[in-house]
């Protein structure tokens, strides 16, 4: 299978570390970064392709359905990145993060919103104490086309409003291009603009930093594992697929790689990164295809909203339907849910 | 050489403008009036019906938005195909009902005759049912007509093509959409109809025919919290009862003509259009 190789094909340090210290090299030039991400084994697009397909045919049933619903209700992190949004629609937003149903308290409150860093003090006002983290887009989101200060300014701001999170998109031009270097220098000074490592210190604080690739514009599997990899590397918490503003979006091989590729950066480093598939992932039965694939490619350590997200705004609903369905055991209709 | 082998038609249910197996993959054999094997038709489960209704949900917009006139269009087009269709549904309706050639010949046409006839109301329910009330204030005051939304309609058992016919066009041409649970016993003719309906402009998904068991997939479409209204015309008495109580859920209207046959033949009247309609009243200040 595709990935697995990966982990022998990578460095040759035998002992796993606690540290990206067995690469600590491979970011001292261009050159070096080049032929690291070039000497990952190519991605097998139709094994891929067929690997997903098949777990996607897996059938949750029942009791296993009722707990992976609430998994996935757990993990999502509600997303409104609109030019029209208003404080109003993020409060609103931000109580429907809280109690999904207010009908029904035991559904449990989603993972984070996400909203532009103009947004992000609204939201954090609504949201405290609540347990729902705040993430923000940054870095001149969704085509990441501007200078590094403009990048580093609007995380800053972002980080300065109080969000825990940062979405950033990677440049995507630089990386196509072939200008490893520029990508993973942005990444480090994001970063470094999300505040110090470890935790936060008195009156500071640190957000986790989300790196998006755009996979729909990476036009290769190998891409991906590349980007994957550097954006790890380069030390990112999380590496998600798509802003959302891009089709097509996370797709389920996309996913799988990104997936084989955090597990086999646990194996190398001992660090363990997030994944958050975003953007296109509308039914529960799209939600628990994706939970399948976690468990079977990365392992049932990342099934936890704290390292696998799943960036929607619609899938919330569909969720929240599917579980009614199965409390009440009549289909529910979407006229008894909040329009989003 | 040898003899030609038989292309037999598939029969299959009608989701969304497309021709799907059932998602369970059942099927039963359908017999003649005298008992005679003439297909195997596809047996609906609940997530057929899950899934048309979802088709139905779909098409909701842009039918109920079409101008009456479009409606009107569309359902005499429906008219013309199946006119055209004539000869094949003459003999599925002598091969479901025993009826003769020329009785099923006056069947088909008054089915057709149906069709142009409801295509004329598309514009005219509104001067029926609407009304311009006279009130105490400088206001207009105009009562409109709109559609409920998707109705689940239980076919009559009887009368395989007039019947559903008669069912259909009613609910359809003031911009609703159905799911329809064509007659078990002779579900043939609706499948047919469906190829009549695929052909015609009908937008996918503003008709959508299961086929199968009433009694079984009834109720999970009149417990569906995304249909508003049901018409129970071909259920039975006990499945009838059990509908309307999971339809109290959330108030969807019902229709349940008395259970005494039904005269196919006879004057309709409007009471099948008006029972799936709204009455929306609006106030406007008169200029000064």
């Amino acid at each position: 299978m595709v990935g697995l190789e990966t982990v022998r094909l990578v460095g040759d340090a035998g002992e796993v570390s606690t540290t990206t210290a067995p690469f600590a090299e491979v970011a001292s030039s261009n050159a070096a970064l080049r032929a690291f991400l070039h000497g990952l084994p190519g991605v097998d697009r139709v094994g891929a392709d067929a690997r997903a397909a098949m777990l996607g045919t897996r059938s949750i049933k029942t009791t296993a359905k009722a707990k992976a619903i609430d998994l996935a209700i757990s993990m999502v992190d509600l997303t409104t990145l609109e030019g029209a949004d208003t404080p109003g629609k993020v409060r609103a937003m931000c109580a429907k993060a809280v109690h999904p149903d207010p009908t029904d308290p035991s559904v449990p409150r989603v993972a984070a919103v996400c909203v532009y860093p103009d947004l992000v003090a609204t939201a954090v006002r609504a949201l405290d104490g609540s347990g729902v983290k705040v993430a923000s887009v940054a870095t001149a989101f969704p085509s990441g086309r501007s200078s590094l200060d403009v990048k580093v300014a609007d995380t800053a701001l972002a980080v300065a409003a109080g969000a825990a999170e940062i979405d950033m998109v990677i440049d995507r031009g630089a990386f196509l291009s072939g200008d490893y270097l520029k990508v993973f220098e942005e990444i480090t000074a994001i970063k470094a603009a999300c505040g110090p490592a470890g935790g936060a210190q008195e009156g500071e604080h640190s957000a986790h930093l989300k790196v998006i690739l755009e996979t729909g514009e990476l036009a290769t599997y190998d891409n991906v594992r590349r980007a994957s990899w550097l954006a790890m590397l380069a030390g990112a918490d999380f590496i998600k697929t798509s802003t959302g503003k891009v089709q097509p979006a996370a797709t389920l091989p996309v996913t799988l790689v990104m997936l084989e590729a955090v597990r086999d950066f646990r194996l190398r480093t001992g660090r363990v990164v997030g994944v958050k598939p975003a953007g296109g992932i509308r039914t529960t039965k799209d939600a628990i295809k994706y939970l399948v694939l976690v468990n079977e490619t990365a392992g049932a350590d990342w099934l936890t909203p704290d390292l696998f997200r799943l960036g929607a705004s619609t899938l919330l609903n569909d969720l929240l339907m599917q579980r009614q369905k199965m409390a009440t055991g009549r289909y529910a209709g979407p006229d008894y849910f909040t329009l989003d | 050489m040898s003899e030609r082998l038989a292309v037999r038609k598939t029969y299959k249910l009608f989701i969304g403008g497309a021709f799907p197996r059932s998602e369970s993959g059942r099927s039963y054999a359908v017999t003649s009036s005298k008992g005679d094997f003439l297909a195997n038709a596809a047996k609906a489960s609940r997530k057929d019906a899950r899934d048309a209704v979802a088709a139905a949900r779909k098409a909701f917009p842009g039918w109920s938005s079409a101008t009456p006139y479009n409606r009107g269009q569309i359902l005499y087009r429906v008219a013309e195909m199946l006119e055209g269709r004539r000869a094949q549904f003459v003999a599925e309706v002598v091969d479901a009902d025993g009826v003769t050639a020329k009785k099923a010949g006056e069947l088909v046409d008054a089915a057709v005759d149906r069709l142009v006839w409801y295509a004329g109301w598309s514009d005219k329910i509104g001067a029926i049912r609407g009304a311009a009330n006279p009130v105490a204030g400088p206001y207009f005051n105009l009562s409109t007509v709109e559609p409920t939304g998707v109705v689940a309609v239980v076919a009559p058992p009887t009368g395989p093509l007039l019947g559903l016919v008669s069912v259909i066009a009613p609910v359809i041409v003031t911009g609703n959409t159905c799911v329809v649970v064509a007659s078990e016993r002779a579900p043939l003719p609706s499948i047919t109809l469906a190829e009549v309906l695929a052909t015609s402009d009908l937008p996918g998904g503003v008709v959508n025919i299961l086929t199968g068991s009433a009694g079984e997939i009834a109720p999970w479409l009149a417990g569906h919290m995304d249909v508003n209204a049901v018409d129970l015309t071909g259920a039975d008495a006990d499945v009838a009862v059990r509908c309307e109580e999971l339809a109290a859920e959330n108030l969807k209207r019902v229709l349940r003509p008395p259970l005494d046959r039904i005269d196919w033949l006879a004057d309709p009247g409007t009471d099948r259009m008006t029972a799936f309609l709204e009455t929306k009243t609006v106030w406007h200040p008169i200029g000064v």
